[in-house]
């Protein structure tokens, strides 16, 4: 059986005391280790920013590549490496600002992957400017007068962009984190899970005390296979916020029709680069 | 050698008749160099094919023109005044009349002829009869041809065509072919650049189509399932560099392609190969900038730019392929430099070489080996893996993800062995030495120019150019040479680092020349800091146009007259 502290290393954290990304980190060791995945069969691809500091702050096979850019590093290597399990992990201003493009066209693909947005509405690493899903007027050091540009919704964009899994959870519901993660995990797809996690030093507005007020989970009544529901349901967000798995239905993964790549494989591909005389004689 | 030019509008079917006719050649044993001029539209404007063959070696374009196939009278007007003395003008009556005195003129309605037989499609093949007729050449080759392409029917017309424009024609020139011919291949030199990525195991290319690099994906693309490589056309060329790089640390090899313009949105996923040291193999087709530019132009105005792009500093190799094997040839190369160094390799290539096409013999995989350096499929040693260990030479070895019990970890952010995230001043300098110090050790792999023409003792003058200018610049040498005119030549093609040799003292010595397709002399720059000093004089071209062999010897020989 794998063990959760298998996940664990000795890196100095560089996060803030109380910060929801403890709990996030907590929940996904969790989480594997109750898949039963060892260190070695997972990778996390991450970008830049607090919450993309999470393959460091972990045991695991990680890519901590550019700003933003995460998405199509983990979309290749899940589509590469069908053995491996891809979790692409970072904030909202990484995935849903600098690597908006990727966020779009993720969906389109399909990748066979999982990817969780540590989302804190704000950004935290170059010190509280507003992000793409901070609310209208809320105050910072460059929004000085208040937000005014509207906050993006990423889960109707994955929605309307072909998702065949869209999730949201909260930090502070740690037990149900992990259950969206390991829903996530094992979704045939991209599995799009956002997680709302508290910013203690520089969101003032959407506090820990702000979440648990509105969070509550999706009903038994709530069909994941139905579009239009989880469309409404998305739309939710103010006095009650849900959260849970709104959207569920699997469709032609990227790549599908790629092979699995052995590690022989991989390692020498000579075997197979000598085939192909017969197609110098298109050139003759 | 003769020089036939087919030109027309966007749309006519240039494309297919000049194929037609390369091939026909080739398989009589003719050396063939085929050239592209096409403007960014999909339908009108001016494009023409030149379709050069003789039973020598040719490894350029020319200005002049022997035959040229008009296919309406723009064409006519553009390039009458190519035409040689002895040309012939092969037009279709019914649609233009050509003024004036000017060269000789076969006008036959090809159109007509081909609407009579049936199909209007088949004007361009009536055209080929006439042209292998006026050269006294045998159509069988082209029936052969067109019978591995069409059967039924839509054969029966073609080979009534060609027949009828054969017989109608008039023989004019006449060549003999080469026996040692056969066997030979013509090829492009994107396509040689796809199959040099075939050969090296190219598992993953993800590109953004981009003119003139878009032939690469085209040709990996069509050999995907074959090959079991992943090809995918990304959102942009961020994503496609970014997408390749995680395949490549997945343990594949990778590649991306593109022009100036998508190699600038690539420049942080290029030190993003450098930080992390994960290898990388990018094309750059060049064609003329700055921004948009000429798009189905040719240019080498990128050198400097992919020489230093990115912020920070870090190893690279830039090679620039001189002909279309040499494309080939340098494109395994770079994906086993790119493994051996752990970094990126730019190949640095243009539109003149991409859509170009050469007679070359046989490409033999076996001659090529496979070295990925230190790659580990497996690690079984006490101490936990460090993907950054330090080792003399600066390079660690490299672990496929998912070893048994191992973690691989790399970081954008600088970082300490194990791939975790560091600020601390020491490890910093440690870890800039150990990427950099490998450029001695590359810098020594670099192969120098290479040397043509007699012992540089015994000429006047040397040329000195890179990449795919070497073509023209030899063709341009061996004209001089047979007019009494002794010139060496060097053709740079590991450009970056700057290889060391015996050339760097001949150069110091002796007068030479730069050629470059570009305002500014790029390479000029490098040899100046090298300290080779400066150039006699500079032949310059940025009209988006490459450079052809008769253009250079012309020009060398106004310099050299010039200068007295």
């Amino acid at each position: 059986m794998v063990d959760k502290k298998d996940y664990q290393n000795t890196e100095e954290i560089a996060w803030c005391p109380g910060c929801g990304n403890f709990a996030i980190r907590l929940a996904l060791q969790e989480a594997l280790a109750e898949l039963n995945l060892e260190p070695h069969q997972v990778v996390i691809a991450s970008g830049i920013g607090q919450a993309a500091k999470a393959p460091h702050y972990l045991r695991i096979n990680g890519f901590n590549g550019l700003h933003g850019r995460a998405i199509p590093v983990g979309t290749s290597l899940a589509s590469i490496r069908k053995d491996l399990k891809v979790i692409v992990e970072s904030g909202d201003g990484d995935i849903y600002g600098e690597g908006g493009n990727h966020f779009l066209h993720a969906f389109r693909r399909n990748p066979d992957m999982a990817l969780f947005v540590h989302n804190n509405q704000v950004y935290g690493l170059t010190k509280g400017q507003a992000s793409p899903t901070s609310e209208i007027g809320m105050k910072t050091g460059v929004q000085v007068k208040g937000v005014t540009n509207l906050p993006l919704n990423p889960l109707l964009i994955a929605l309307v962009s072909g998702a065949s899994f869209v999730a949201r959870s909260f930090a502070g519901d740690k037990k149900h984190l992990k259950t969206m993660m390991q829903k996530a995990i094992e979704h045939k797809g991209l599995a799009y899970l956002d997680i709302l996690q508290p910013c203690v030093t520089f969101n003032k507005i959407n506090t820990f005390k702000w979440y648990k007020e509105r969070v509550y989970h999706l009903e038994d009544d709530h069909n994941p296979e139905n579009w239009e529901m989880a469309v409404e349901k998305a739309r939710e967000w103010g006095e009650k916020i849900p959260t849970g798995v709104f959207y569920q239905k699997e469709r032609r993964v990227f790549a599908e029709d790629f092979p699995e790549l052995s590690r022989e494989e991989i390692f020498d591909p000579r075997e197979r680069v000598y085939c192909w005389p017969e197609l110098l004689e298109n050139y003759k | 050698m003769f020089n036939i030019r087919i030109g027309g509008e966007a749309g006519q079917g240039m494309n297919t008749i000049g194929t037609l006719l390369a091939k026909s050649l080739l398989r009589m044993g003719y050396h063939v160099f085929t050239s592209k001029d096409y403007m960014s539209r999909i339908r009108g404007g001016h494009n023409f094919s030149d379709i050069r063959f003789g039973s020598k070696p040719l490894q350029s374009g020319t200005e002049k023109v022997d035959i040229l196939l008009a296919l309406n009278k723009e064409t006519w007007e553009i390039h009458k005044n190519s035409m040689t003395e002895s040309g012939l003008l092969v037009y279709d009556p019914d649609d233009f009349s050509p003024e004036g005195d000017g060269p000789e003129k076969a006008g036959f309605p090809f159109l007509k002829k081909a609407e009579e037989i049936g199909d209007k499609r088949i004007a361009g093949v009536i055209a080929l009869g006439l042209i292998h007729r006026i050269f006294d050449l045998s159509p069988d080759h082209l029936k052969k041809i067109l019978s591995e392409k069409f059967s039924g029917e839509i054969l029966e017309k073609n080979i009534k065509g060609l027949d009828l424009g054969y017989q109608e024609g008039e023989e004019k020139f006449s060549i003999k072919p080469n026996p040692d011919l056969k066997g030979t291949k013509l090829i492009s030199g994107n396509d040689a650049i796809g199959f040099g990525a075939l050969v090296a195991g190219v598992q993953f290319y993800s590109a953004y189509p981009m003119t003139p690099s878009t032939g690469v994906l085209n040709f990996l693309s069509a050999q995907g399932e074959k090959f079991k490589i992943l090809v995918e056309q990304a959102e942009d060329e961020i994503a496609a560099i970014n997408m390749a790089l995680g395949a490549s640390y997945g343990g594949v090899r990778a590649m991306t392609g593109t022009s100036g313009g998508g190699f600038s949105l690539m420049v942080e996923g290029l030190g993003l190969s450098g930080i992390t040291e994960t290898p990388l193999v990018i094309l750059n087709g060049q064609r003329p900038g700055p921004a948009t530019g000429l798009p189905t132009r040719t240019e080498q105005g990128d050198l400097e730019f992919v020489i230093h792009a990115s912020q920070g500093e870090f190893p690279r190799i830039v090679l620039a392929p001189r002909d279309v094997f040499n494309a080939f040839s340098q494109t395994v190369r770079a994906f086993n430099l790119a493994e051996k160094y752990q970094l990126p390799v730019i190949i640095l290539s243009d539109q003149f070489l991409g859509d170009s096409e050469q007679t070359i013999s046989d490409f033999k995989p076996e001659d090529f080996k496979i070295d990925r350096g230190k790659l580990l499929k497996d690690y079984k040693e006490e101490k936990p893996y460090l993907r950054y260990r330090y080792t003399e030479d600066g390079i660690s070895p490299r672990l496929i993800p998912g070893a048994k019990d191992q973690v691989v970890l790399v970081d954008s952010d600088e970082h300490n062995e194990a791939g975790n995230i560091i600020e601390d001043a020491e490890t910093r300098t440690k870890m800039v030495e150990k990427r950099m110090k490998r450029m001695e050790k590359i810098t020594e792999e670099m192969e120098p120019p290479l040397y043509k023409g007699p012992k540089p003792e015994k000429v006047e003058l040397i040329l000195v150019s890179w990449g795919s200018n070497f073509g023209p610049v030899e063709e341009a040498r061996i004209g001089l040479e047979e007019e009494g005119i002794k010139v060496g030549h060097y053709s740079f093609v590991d450009i970056w680092p700057l290889p060391r040799g015996d050339w760097e003292k001949t150069l110091k010595e002796k007068e030479w020349a730069l050629i470059e397709n570009n305002f500014s002399g790029q390479l000029g720059s490098l040899l100046q800091k090298r300290e080779i000093g400066y150039p006699e004089f500079f032949l310059k071209k940025y009209d988006g146009r490459p450079f052809t062999g008769d253009e250079i010897k012309r020009r060398i020989k106004e310099e050299v007259a010039n200068r007295g």
